[in-house]
């Protein structure tokens, strides 16, 4: 029950886009057709749910103060150094499950093309992991469930505004408004209707 | 080389190549903190320090190097100018360093910074790319201030902290706008300023 609760609270209470602004640069520059927009969001959900797990690991067992006690060594702190451990993972991993793709689904490979590399720098992928460190999860169990959820969640929002603004290329925009001006605000007034959503306990 | 305008490369990202506005850089971890004056502020210098220093780092460490490798050594050179500013303010700051919470370790990943060490500091010596990372830095954060000064002054009503809107207003009957502290806000006033910006500016204009 607890990780329902968790998945939806983060598909829609705590979505990454409406709620924290996260992975907002890629969310402008590929929502343009519904297509492009689904083969990042899918990446983005994939990259998420096999990086989170990883750094809840390794927070978990090497960086939290006294988690290195398995070694022998209680008194080790290593909190400091989780910006750049984690960072290296998410580019690691996307770098591996790149390979893989390219290797065991070509034709997945070709849609997602581009997309993958650019993943290591989206705030999405690096917020997860920081927001994971910030919640103190259980176990990997609630930390897999939460990347699942915000994955969907940023999947969700993007896919959203590449149909509105498929439909608004047909509407009539003041001239210094087109495009990001109206991006901008359409996502505000999109953000506001997911905030129905808050205040919801879970 | 070809000479560089010094003047060209501090003013141009200020308003005319604004990296958050025309290049639409670094929106990510740049809206959630803009609720108060004081965070956006600290953001903003964080952000300054952050993208001037890993620019003129990754400058001097340019022509060493390999190309294939470079993105991770330029994410190893951010994340640990990003590590030094995080430790400065959890020492010397350590209720602002609270409220942004995972925004500062986001600096990492803020587009302007990787895009600033791609564009400019790979080809160019550390001292210009030092001044294209402050400048980049400041554009960044005059935009993070626009917005902060207007949903701090609608939203509560204060500056800074320090109340403006007299007391008197409000037994007259006005009440802060409590939608402007919400997230959505920060984009609707983003895309504001976008909207002043290309009005005076026409050849930003999209088609």
């Amino acid at each position: 029950m607890e990780y329902i609760s968790l998945f939806v609270k983060s598909i829609f209470i705590d979505n990454m886009i409406f709620a924290y602004f996260l992975g907002m640069c890629s969310y402008l520059a590929v929502s343009k057709s519904v297509k492009t927009a689904t083969g990042l969001g899918i990446a983005v959900v994939f990259v998420l749910l096999v990086t989170l797990p990883v750094n809840y690991l390794l927070n978990e067992h090497v960086l939290k103060p006294g988690a290195l006690a398995w070694a022998g060594l209680p008194d080790v702190d290593l909190s400091f150094l989780s910006f750049i451990i984690f960072i290296a993972v998410v580019a690691a991993i996307t770098q591996i499950v790149e390979m893989v793709v390219e290797k065991f689904a070509p034709t997945l490979y070709s849609q997602l093309g581009i997309f993958l590399p650019l993943i290591a720098v989206n705030c999405a992928i690096l917020g997860g992991s920081l927001f994971m460190q910030e919640k103190d999860f259980v176990n990997v169990g609630e930390a897999t469930v939460y990347a699942l959820g915000s994955g969907l969640g940023w999947f969700l929002a993007i896919v959203t505004l590449a149909a509105i603004r498929e439909k608004m290329a047909y509407s009539n925009v003041p001239a210094a408004l087109k495009g990001l001006g109206i991006t901008f605000i359409t996502v505000g007034l999109m953000a506001i209707s997911f905030m129905t959503f808050m205040g919801i306990q879970l | 080389m070809k000479d560089i305008n010094y003047k060209e490369v501090l003013l141009k990202p200020i308003f005319k190549g604004n990296p958050v506005t025309v290049l639409v850089l670094g929106i990510c971890s740049s809206l959630a903190v803009t609720v108060q004056l004081k965070g956006a502020f600290v953001m903003a210098l964080s952000v300054i320090i952050v993208t001037g220093l890993s620019s003129f780092v990754v400058s001097l460490l340019r022509n060493t190097i390999p190309n294939r490798i470079r993105i991770i050594v330029q994410l190893v050179v951010v994340a640990l100018m990003v590590i030094l500013v995080d430790q400065v303010l959890k020492a010397y700051a350590y209720s602002i360093s609270k409220t942004l919470s995972v925004y500062v370790g986001l600096i990492i990943t803020n587009c302007i910074v990787m895009g600033r060490i791609e564009a400019f500091a790979l080809g160019n010596k550390p001292i210009p790319s030092l001044l294209d990372g402050l400048a980049n830095g400041a554009g960044y954060g005059l935009i993070l201030i626009v917005v902060a000064f207007f949903r701090e002054l609608l939203g509560s009503g204060t500056l800074f902290g320090f109340r403006v809107i007299p007391e008197s207003f409000y037994e007259a009957g006005y009440m802060n706008n409590g939608l402007v502290i919400l997230p959505p806000m920060a984009l609707i006033l983003l895309g504001l300023i976008v909207w002043i910006q290309r009005s005076i500016q026409k050849d930003l204009q999209e088609n």
